[in-house]
Order: C-alpha cells, then structure tokens, then sequence
C-alpha cells in the first residue's frame, strides 16, 4: 500500500473537514439554532475516510444516522449539508431531510438514515444495478453495531453472499448503540466470525488508526472489483459524543471520552505518523487546518445567513409526477 | 386482441416491457423457481404463475429467484431502483409486508422527498391480496388502505385482465414507487385483451357502468361484484353507476364527486376492513365535498373488522358479497320513501 503526499493530505484533510464539521455542528446545536434530532460522528472519522478514498463517482455508499463523516468523505457539499443541517434553502435536500437524511444520489450517496439496519439492503440494490449494468461499480454498507444486530443487515449480508455481490459491509462498532454496549449486544461476541458464517471474509480492525482501516478497505475493495463477492470489516473506535446531542451519556465511565480524546485520536496519530516519519511537513498539515476551519467558518455563516424554507415547497418533491391532489 | 387471463395479461405486461426496456428486472421468492435446486428451473414461474417463461427469454441476469429474505430482496430494489434500474419486486402475499415494512414505508416511499427532489425510485411490488381462497387470517388480507395512507407510494388495484396488463406496463415507466395489487381470486378471469402494449394513466377511475340512481364506488374484486350487484338493481329499475377506482393512490376525486353530484346517492364497496380504510375514505370525501347533492345516508359495504377466517361458512360470511351490495344499494335509493 503506497499513498503519495497528495493522498495523504487529502485524508488528512478529509478527516480535519469531519472533526471540524461536527465539533461546530456540537456548538451551534447548543445554542439552538438547528432543529431535530442530530448524531455526531466526531471520534470516528478514520473509517469514513479510509473507506471512500477507495471509491469513486459511480460507487455508492448506505449510511446510518450519523451520516455526516460518510456523506463529507462521499463528496457532498459542504455549504449545503450545513445549510441542510440547520434547515434553510439551499440545504442539500431543500431542508427536506435534516441531519437524518443528508443524501446526494447523484455522488452515489444513499443517504443517511434514521432507521437503524436501513441502509444495508438498500446498498445491497446498488451493487445488483452495477452487476446488472455491468459497472464494475461497487457498494458500501456502513452500519452500526446496533444495526449489526438487526434483521435487514443480516438478511442483507445473506443476500449479497448467495449473489457475490460487490457489497463491502463495514460495522462502525463505537461501542454504543445508543446507551446500550456492543460488548453486551452482539450475540456471540465475534462479529468477524458471524460474518464469515454468511461466507464473507471479515477482518478486525483499529478504528483509530487510518492506515489500518485504508489497507483493510483497498485490500476488499480491490477483491470486490475483481469478482471476489462481499467484504465484511468490524471497526472499532468510540465516539466523542452521545448518541444524539443533548444525551447526558451517563451509562458511560467518567473520563471515557476524555481519554479516548488524549491517547487514541485517530487524527492525533495520523498527524504524528505523518511528520515524525517526514512524509508531510507539519506545516503543511497547519495549513490544511486553517483551510478547514475557515470552510466550516463560512458553511457555518452562509447557513445562519440562508432564508428558510418556502412553506409552499411543502408539497412538492413527494413524487415525480401525481394527477391527484396532495392538500 | 385475444382471450387472456388475468395471470396472462400480467405475464405479458412484464414482458412487453423487459423487452422494450433493458433496465426492466424481475426478483422476488420462486419468480422462476428451483434456483439452486436439481429438478425443473423456472418450476412456478412465481407463487400463481404469473412470471413463468420470463426466466426462459431474459435468464439469471435479470429474473432474481431470491431467498425468503422480504427486507432484503424489497430494499435491494429500492437501491437498485435509484442506482439506475426499473425493478419489479414481488412480495408474494401482502400480508408479508410485515416483515418488510421499513423498506417500503421508510426507505423508498420517502427518498424523493427526503432528499429534495433528488431520488427518483421507478419500483413496483406486485403483490397478492384478498380473501376468498380459504387461505386464513396471514394470507387473505388487503392491506391496500395501509400503503395508499403513505405519501409517496402510488397504489394500484386492477379489476379484470384488460386493466392488468394497462395498469402493470404503466405502473413499470412510472418514475415513482408502485404498490400492485393483484387478487389472488381473479388470476384465471378472462376478457378480451389487447395484443400490443397499452398503458392506463394512474389517477384516472373508469365508470364501468353508467346510471342515474346511484353510485357505487369499488376496487378489485369488489368491481366484479358491484357489475353483478347493478345487473340485479337494474331488474328493480335501479340504474346504478359503478366506478372502478383503479388506483387509491392517486385517488380520482373528479370522478367520484362527479358522479355523486349526479345520482346523490354513495355505495362505497371495498373488501378491505372497515376502520381507515378506501370506503371511509371516499364516504369522507364525498360527506365534505358533495353534501348538498346527497339525498340520502352513505351506505359502506366492507367486512366485518375481523381477521380473515379459514372455514368456506366463516369466509364466505365475511366476503362482501354481491347481494350485500345490491341490498345497500335498494336501501340508500328507498331511503325517505
């Protein structure tokens, strides 16, 4: 696996855009400016990250409720998913859809996903269109550990097996599912194993460390491309907040986050991997910081400056043509 | 034209348009049959026939015998359908929707909207429904009422081959997710049915018998029925005018208003149960929206709010049958008298 300097500081910058995105999304949610209900994916960013730059255009991706990372590794807009996010004009879904439901088809984003275990047959939809289509296209489950205990994902990962579909089924396992642990849930505690009961390969891997989660995506990926069926990965990594802003996460040890916020920061340790081996100058890496901030700085602005939504727009979108009436 | 089933009216609507439309497949439990197995392949051609030959002519690369697997075989076609295809799905029995319900409901009804106009989701899910086979409470039921309450989902019900195989080839080039209805109890009905490929638009009723006494509104099955329930009135000098809804969703509101604003008397039939569903809905359209022209009470004809009973006695008592029909209807044209 050689990643080239602009490889790189593209993954770095991809996983500063995420951190950056939810820590402001954290600070704006509190003073009450976005509505509903969001999901934070900060603490999370390698897997995101490691998993798209496997992809390109015409390759899609399922996502759940803490859609934001997939969707910003998966190439949404960044100004429109904040203007989505706090509900204006110009949001990428029209202020239709909300932090649950950020989706882009066109940049093979399926949208994130207010169901838990909904995205994985969906994903599953899109690899059988790249087999039937003949694409070479490939589709990624990301699911939660909650969601690796539900029927659609495993009826999803049966159905991907039976067909050899180019399915890459990634559980983000942060060790939550909502305020329940995944060391309890997961029946048989060997998610690896329950994926190769379906005759998927599976591989354990650390979620803080991005080269990990990169290697382990290029190798499915790359597997899946040559005909070689479904992929399974069980990443693990915590996240910085609660499941849901607003969630006091007292069924968490005291100082949990804290630590994982001092000593397993995948960004923390990919900025050391990076200078202390002299692949990139710490300088360089500063830079793509103040870029960063500064575009979040301006989604920010330019989503508190957008109007809301018209209310007449309430009834358009529901279908693409309807001869009945919707009011 | 030709004599045709109704199972042969949908297996050429299927396949006039996988030949018109290379983006057209097929997946759902024994679509073909024997996949995997020794014996025969395309074995059931589907649970009632409907699909048999259509794995002989477009093969394993486009007809998707699946596993019993409802959440994930629908939801593949979900994916599939904004990935680029036009899938047609089959949920054997509606009834199963319950273990698929999220797909549907969740996911593709609601991605157009949800994403701002960006999703388009061309799918339809033939399904079988209704009562009449002696197949008990999880295999009888209609359900429709519950998918036509769903915005972004369009339902359909066909009434006999002709409208099958018009209603089918339409409900394939629609951009929107399509939920079919097919009445187990009508599949070796035969008419006349074009040869060539023809579509019905979804939103449009037809009057399939014209009178000024009294209007019955029906679906499916229950439109055979109103015919035979009219055919009865009409030896009493009751002309009534029965209208074949076609689709729920959308729901032709200009037809039935229309009609009932000529007649003033509502027959709402539907085999569906009586709480939330098509009968109290029309009533409830008609009671807002044409009250001044109504001469007498709405009559609704539906089961009773029970489970769908096994035993051809207890069946047959639930069915709304013609007579039930033709008695609401001398009931609401004698009111007053």
């Amino acid at each position: 696996m050689q990643m080239n300097s602009e490889q790189l500081i593209a993954a770095y910058r991809g996983m500063c855009t995420i951190r950056e995105f939810e820590e402001r999304v954290h600070k704006e949610f509190a003073t009450g400016q976005i509505p509903g209900f969001v999901h934070l994916y900060a603490g999370e960013e390698a897997s995101a990250v490691g998993v798209c730059m496997q992809l390109g255009a015409t390759d899609y991706i399922g996502s759940t409720h803490r859609g934001h990372g997939h969707a910003i590794a998966k190439g949404c807009d960044i100004g429109a998913m904040m203007k989505e996010i706090f509900g204006r004009q110009g949001g990428l879904c029209k202020g239709k859809g909300g932090s649950m439901h950020i989706a882009d088809i066109g940049k093979g984003m399926l949208g994130a996903n207010g169901i838990v275990g909904g995205g994985p047959p969906l994903a599953c939809g899109a690899a059988l269109a790249a087999k039937v289509k003949k694409t070479n296209s490939v589709a990624v489950a990301f699911f939660g550990d909650g969601a690796f205990n539900q029927g659609t994902t495993l009826e999803a990962m049966n159905f991907a097996s039976v067909y050899k579909l180019p399915v890459f089924f990634v559980l983000e396992d942060n060790g939550y599912a909502e305020s329940t642990a995944s060391s309890w849930s997961i029946g048989g505690h060997n998610p690896v194993r329950r994926a190769e009961g379906f005759g998927i390969p599976g591989l354990r891997v650390d979620g803080h460390d991005f080269f990990a989660v990169y290697r382990a995506a290029k190798e499915a990926v790359d597997r899946m491309r040559a005909g070689g069926g479904p992929e399974f990965i069980h990443v693990e990594f915590t996240r910085y907040y609660g499941h849901f802003e607003g969630d006091q996460m007292t069924y968490r040890p005291p100082g949990e986050v804290q630590e994982e916020r001092n000593f397993l920061d995948c960004l923390k340790f990919m900025r050391a991997r990076l200078t202390s081996s002299g692949l990139v100058q710490a300088s360089v890496l500063d830079q793509t910081e103040r870029e960063v901030s500064a575009l979040i700085e301006r989604a920010v602005n330019d989503a508190r400056a957008a109007a809301p939504p018209d209310p007449a727009d309430l009834l358009t979108d529901v279908y693409k043509d309807y001869a009945g009436e919707l009011a | 034209m030709s004599k045709k089933s109704f199972r042969a009216a949908l297996n050429e609507a299927m396949r006039q348009e996988m030949e018109r439309d290379p983006t057209v497949i097929a997946l759902g439990e024994d679509i073909a049959g024997g996949m995997g197995a020794k014996g025969q392949q395309d074995a059931w051609g589907d649970v009632l026939g409907a699909s048999k030959g259509l794995l002989g002519e477009f093969g394993r690369d486009r007809i998707f015998d699946t596993p019993i697997s409802e959440s994930a075989f629908i939801g593949a076609a979900a994916g599939a359908a904004v990935a680029g295809l036009r899938p047609i799905a089959q949920l054997m029995f509606v009834d199963f929707f319950g273990v698929c319900g999220d797909q549907i409901v969740n996911q593709m009804a609601k991605f157009r909207y949800m994403f701002g106009g960006k999703a388009t989701t061309p799918v339809v899910i033939r399904t079988l429904f209704g009562a009449g086979l002696r197949a008990a409470s999880q295999h009888s039921q209609c359900l429709y009422p519950v998918f036509t309450h769903i915005p972004g989902l369009k339902v359909v019900i066909p009434s006999s081959p002709y409208e099958a195989k018009g209603l089918m080839i339409q409900a394939i080039r629609d951009d929107d997710p399509v939920i079919f209805f097919e009445h187990k109890a009508m599949y070796d009905d035969v008419e006349e049915v074009p040869d060539e490929p023809y579509a019905i638009p979804l939103g449009q009723a037809k009057v399939v018998r014209a009178g000024g006494s009294a209007t019955v509104v029906a679906s499916g099955r229950m439109v055979k029925f109103a015919l035979q329930a009219a055919e009865a009135a009409a030896k009493q000098d009751i002309a009534c005018e029965v209208i074949d809804l076609r689709t729920t969703s959308p729901l032709d509101t200009r037809t039935i208003l229309a009609s009932v604003r000529k007649t003033g008397r509502l027959v709402a039939v539907d085999e569906a149960s009586p709480r939330c569903g098509i009968a109290a809905d029309v009533s409830a359209l008609v009671a807002q929206e044409a009250f001044a022209s109504l001469k007498a009470p709405i009559q609704l004809v539906c089961p009773p709010h029970t489970p769908v009973p096994f035993a051809p006695t207890l069946e047959d008592a639930y069915i709304p049958s013609p007579s039930r029909i033709e008695k609401a209807v001398r009931d609401t044209v004698k009111y007053g008298t």
